[in-house]
């Protein structure tokens, strides 16, 4: 029976290799849900920005602890969600990397990145103490197709944690 | 696609050729080892070419700006010639596009070192 909620979720290893297959994951889900190709880069960036942040800052890259991704296709918007295992941040003591002083800052772009190329974002105290990261972006409009041609047929694919 | 760098003498301006991702991981690695090695040999004056990089992700920024002040603290200069449109938007929406000289043509960017 179809519905049109799908659902993925993956626990990722804390290692540089998660930050790209949580990419490539979303990417498809992305593509399979009729995002074009500039909506799918930035819907790429946001995941990578936002598994960095929890391999870097939250779980400080110690291998024992885990990152938890979950993507959902509803009705109207693809969500995501990044969820660490450290001691969680608020959004409020993140600095502006826009700031003259910050400009040559060589970190700490990540969540305005993410910020810029979501349509919705927040970060929340998650189930495990640390930081849950929740972005989302509108589905494209019905029949808007999609810049690669392959958009909206394909149900996301299902992935156990 | 992982980051691929080499590089070319023009008098004394080294221009690095990349191409790829400059993303976490080997990406940047690469480009900071590619910058500390030319400013050991006292190649001060780099131009990096991004024609061929279409990908840039925080620690990729972070990265070319680590660099850039690498390159600087050593009275040098770092400037990017030939952004493809994804890499142009990324720096000017974190306003890096105003910190990097940046030249869409090889002579005039090479001229500016003079």
């Amino acid at each position: 029976m179809a519905s049109d909620t799908k659902h993925l979720e993956v626990t990722l290893e804390t290692q540089v290799e998660s930050v790209n297959l949580a990419e490539e994951m979303c990417l498809r889900v992305a593509e399979a849900a009729g995002f074009g190709e500039d909506d799918c880069y930035r819907i790429g960036m946001s995941v990578r920005e936002g598994v960095i942040n929890a391999f870097h800052y939250g779980n400080q890259e110690r291998p024992e602890k885990k990152i938890y991704l979950v993507v959902d296709i509803t009705a109207d918007k693809m969500v995501i969600h990044v969820l660490d295992e450290g001691q969680g941040f608020r959004l409020a003591d993140v600095p502006d990397p826009l700031a003259e002083e910050n400009l040559l800052s060589t970190s700490g772009r990540g969540i305005f990145l993410m910020r810029a190329f979501m349509d919705e974002f927040e970060v929340l105290p998650g189930r495990t103490g640390g930081a849950e990261i929740v972005m989302s972006k509108k589905l494209p409009s019905p029949g808007g197709g999609s810049a690669n041609g392959q958009g909206g047929q394909e149900a996301a694919p299902q992935q156990g944690a | 696609m992982s980051l691929r760098a080499t590089h070319r003498e023009a008098g004394q301006v080294t221009i690095v050729e990349l191409s790829g991702r400059i993303v976490l991981g080997d990406g940047s690695a690469l480009l900071r080892k590619t910058i500390r090695g030319l400013l050991e040999d006292q190649r001060k004056k780099i131009l990096l070419n991004l024609a061929d990089v279409d990908y840039i992700d925080s620690s990729g920024i972070g990265e070319l700006v680590s660099g850039f002040t690498a390159v600087k603290n050593q009275s040098g200069d770092l400037k990017l010639l030939h952004l493809t449109k994804k890499v142009r938007d990324l720096l000017q929406i974190t306003k890096l596009y105003t910190v990097f000289d940046v030249y869409t043509d090889e002579s005039t960017a090479l001229r500016s070192f003079n």
